[in-house]
């Protein structure tokens, strides 16, 4: 089967700083990934080519054979890392506007979701707290039926109880022909859900393999790897 | 129902052991059809690749077997599940033994202190 992402010698620099340098990746279907590095490291500006938000200095990005673009948001799903909606609207109103926006979206999985969360869908995003908001947006991302789902730092904001739920609500999603990148710093919450794991530093990638890979030949978690890769 | 994963070793292993304690325990009886992949992987908390892999590994050993329209079974063979919980029984006493052992324990010791400690249980 063709990969599903695939980057060739992706650069993105800004004036002098360099966010990626030359990344090569080739990503597949069904597949569970975490993308993980330090502050700084690129996970972000990376997402952000993916969704077409920046546009690479070199080198080229294609899901599904396509540029970022028109076609490729139709089957990306994209958490950002910050905020963008409307605070004065209601939940409900955005499950409308994101019903019109995309196709593959499945309003009645959004509501489920709510009502699991005890999330009120008449409350206005204005009087929710930052947690509580940050679920709504993530609900919206995952009640759409998307090829690649794009998490930049999903958990961050929530309690260990909803962390524990959306994660598996993303194991309840999972589809053979989709894929889920996340990108965190809360590795150990998130390792065993993963297939694999993308470490990047200072722009580029410095260990792509699988969690069982790295369990088996360091011995240790992909949490305590990480604290011993990244020391400071 | 619970699943033990610790955080050091791969997470395919241990669900294989923890299957196999499954279903020497009888929690998944003789016979009895498994729950799907995907569920399995949702009440562990695992990703379905991850359990996929591990359900097949078992599979190659004989203790689960899988037809092809209507799932995954355990083994009817009850040998083949004997012989599994002594490997597993025979784990566990090696790895108590090296733990006394490095207690400072010898053999007469551990010996009279299983009778005595037993002892106390069935009171």
């Amino acid at each position: 089967m063709s990969n599903l992402l695939e980057c060739k010698n992706l650069t993105k620099t800004f004036g002098s700083t360099i966010a990626l340098w030359d990344v090569n990746l080739e990503i597949g279907h069904g597949r569970i990934i975490g993308l993980l590095g330090p502050n700084a490291s690129g996970k972000t500006t990376f997402i952000k080519l993916c969704n077409d938000l920046l546009t690479p200095t070199k080198g080229e990005i294609l899901i599904g054979g396509d540029r970022p673009g028109i076609r490729t948001k139709g089957v990306v799903s994209y958490l950002p890392e910050k905020t963008y909606l409307n605070d004065w609207m209601r939940a409900s109103d955005i499950i409308e506007f994101f019903k019109d926006f995309y196709e593959d979206f499945n309003p009645a999985k959004a509501y489920d979701m709510l009502g699991k969360l005890n999330i009120n869908p008449k409350d206005r995003l204005k009087t929710m707290s930052k947690g509580t908001k940050e679920k709504v947006q993530l609900i919206l991302v995952m009640s759409r039926e998307a090829k690649l789902y794009l998490l930049d730092e999903p958990i961050g904001g929530v309690d260990p109880a909803a962390r524990d739920y959306i994660l598996n609500t993303i194991l309840s999603n999972y589809s053979e022909d989709a894929t889920v990148i996340i990108s965190t710093h809360l590795i150990s919450d998130i390792e065993k859900i993963l297939d694999d794991i993308i470490f990047i530093k200072e722009g580029q990638v410095v260990m792509n393999k699988t969690v069982d890979e790295i369990r088996e030949e360091s011995g240790k978690s992909v949490d305590a790897l990480f604290r011993e890769v990244f020391k400071c | 129902m619970h699943w033990d994963l610790t955080s050091d070793r791969p997470i395919y292993a241990q669900i294989i052991e923890q299957m196999e304690l499954k279903i020497c325990s009888g929690v998944y009886p003789l016979g009895s059809k498994l729950p799907s992949v995907r569920d399995l992987a949702q009440e562990a908390s695992v990703n379905p690749n991850t359990m996929q892999r591990a359900l097949s590994r078992l599979e190659e050993t004989g203790l689960l077997y899988s037809l092809r329209t209507s799932g995954r079974f355990v083994t009817e063979d009850i040998n083949m599940v004997k012989t599994t919980k002594k490997r597993l029984a025979r784990e566990h006493v090696q790895e108590f033994l090296e733990k006394m052992i490095r207690l400072g324990f010898d053999q007469d010791d551990i010996i009279s202190m299983l009778g005595d400690i037993s002892k106390e249980l069935k009171k």
